[in-house]
């Protein structure tokens, strides 16, 4: 009996031990629109480092909520500064490693099969268009962006009853592939990697909102040294790279 | 409460009730026919009645996505033949809450109508009555408690309802937002208030429609 309960405990303990003394977990609550940019980037980095990267991502307003109730992050990627702002405020983010990384556009996006033409954003109030999808347009970044620039173009009180709000951005072009809507206002690097939709029209820039999308370490981050290795590799060229590919504008 | 919150607090109410209205015909035919009959393929159908009660509710949501969605079977036919949306519209709350919480009704009433001794349904028959009579002077009346429970129960389960709600109706305020969703939203976007304030309200109802189900069950149990 006693050597069966050695025997387990010493195989529990190998089984402990396999995990190189080394690594790190290291937690990146992250914008869902960076869902497969930042994994990209991360694969490559964890070949290279031996750390592991886990994520979260999500509405960077949810995130934020999150880490306010203290969740376990190490880094926040937010797609707005209004998140980051709020996180820095209560002074929960370590404000010397904050940083502006990515910028992005918007665009209005259709079902690939669709015949509707967005010529102007005034067609967005054409009445075929009877519901726009939204990344929440109350506090997630890109349903809040999407509001400034129709609130811009004087369409909001016009759109709003037909908005469709969503989760977060990618729940909105989800809407938008699935047919349930008729257009949806997403990212320009959301639009590029759903084979289901097409850009109906772009948001150009004197028009659009200024889209930043700032990272920083998390305070009491629970791996903040191995964090920081992996937050300089976001900041340097070869990450930036990838961001590119997947269509961001670099910071 | 704010007018928004009483708005979501009476959609809920309205829609959980319509949904109980909406299944209790067909609800009480199956639950007969499951109590009474023997036919092919009933304990398929049993099954199949039973699966919205141990699946994950995001799951039936999906299906019901993907079969009422606009390039769904029946979704497809509705909007390209009626030009009527189910997806992210009330209806799809109604549908949601229908699908998630029949199988309660189901299941109580056709305990109920098990435990109504059929000669007493044969000696009316005998003393005249149709099929039709017997069923709603004879056997619903003695199955009565057993179904109104069962009712009371599906109701409450649709209140709650959640995972399939928000996979089919989103969460759009003042159409679709049920107060589960709107516990969820505001609790997301950092508006706690709201949350508990709704949180009250819905731990309030649940009680006051548990407690008359079990109220109904209970006095069901005694009499027969």
């Amino acid at each position: 009996m006693n050597n069966l309960f050695f025997k387990v405990v010493t195989a529990a303990a190998g089984l402990l031990s396999l995990r190189p003394a080394h690594s790190a977990e290291i937690t990146v609550f992250a914008a869902s629109s960076l869902t497969d940019s930042l994994r990209r980037v991360a694969a490559v980095y964890e070949k290279a480092s031996g750390d592991k990267i886990v994520f979260n991502f999500g509405a960077s307003s949810t995130l934020a909520r999150q880490i306010e109730a203290g969740a376990p992050a190490d880094i926040f990627f937010s797609a707005d500064e209004a998140q980051m702002g709020t996180l820095a405020k209560q002074g929960l983010i370590d404000p010397a490693t904050r940083r502006d990384r990515l910028g992005n556009s918007l665009v209005v996006v259709v079902s690939r099969d669709s015949v509707l033409q967005i010529k102007s954003p005034d067609d967005l109030t054409n009445v075929v268009v009877k519901r726009i999808a939204l990344a929440d347009p109350r506090a997630v970044p890109a349903g809040v962006y999407a509001r400034a620039w129709l609130e811009k173009m004087r369409l909001w009180p016009a759109i709003q009853p037909r908005v469709i709000p969503t989760e977060n951005v990618r729940a909105a072009l989800a809407a938008v592939a699935s047919g349930n809507v008729d257009a949806g206002v997403v990212y320009k690097t959301d639009a590029a990697i759903s084979p289901k939709v097409k850009i109906a029209y772009e948001v150009a820039q004197p028009d659009g909102p200024d889209i930043r999308y700032p990272m920083a370490l998390v305070r009491g981050a629970p791996q903040s040294e191995t964090a920081k290795k992996f937050l300089n590799y976001l900041s340097a060229k070869e990450a930036g790279q990838v961001f590119a590919r997947y269509g961001f504008l670099l910071r | 409460m704010t007018a928004v919150e009483w708005q979501i607090v009476g959609f809920t109410v309205w829609v959980a009730a319509l949904s109980m209205a909406t299944v209790l015909p067909f609800g009480l035919a199956l639950a007969w026919a499951l109590a009474r009959g023997n036919w092919p393929g009933k304990s398929l159908v049993e099954t199949i009645i039973t699966l919205p009660l141990v699946m994950p509710p995001v799951a039936v949501g999906l299906i019901l996505l993907q079969v009422f969605g606009r390039r769904g079977a029946v979704g497809g036919f509705l909007h390209d033949r009626l030009n009527l949306d189910i997806i992210f519209t009330w209806r799809a709350v109604l549908l949601a809450l229908s699908v998630m919480s029949a199988p309660l009704l189901i299941r109580s009433a056709r305990v109920a109508f098990e435990a109504v001794d059929p000669r007493l349904e044969q000696i009316a028959r005998t003393l005249g009555a149709g099929g039709w009579r017997v069923f709603f002077t004879i056997t619903v009346p003695l199955a009565a408690r057993g179904i109104v429970g069962g009712m009371l129960l599906a109701f409450a389960r649709a209140l709650g309802e959640f995972g399939a709600t928000v996979m089919v109706a989103g969460y759009l305020p003042g159409k679709t937002a049920t107060i589960s969703l709107a516990i969820y939203e505001n609790v997301q976007l950092g508006q706690d208030a709201h949350a508990f304030r709704l949180l009250g309200v819905s731990v309030a109802l649940a009680f006051a429609a548990v407690w008359c189900s079990e109220l109904f069950l209970r006095r069901n149990k005694t009499r027969t």
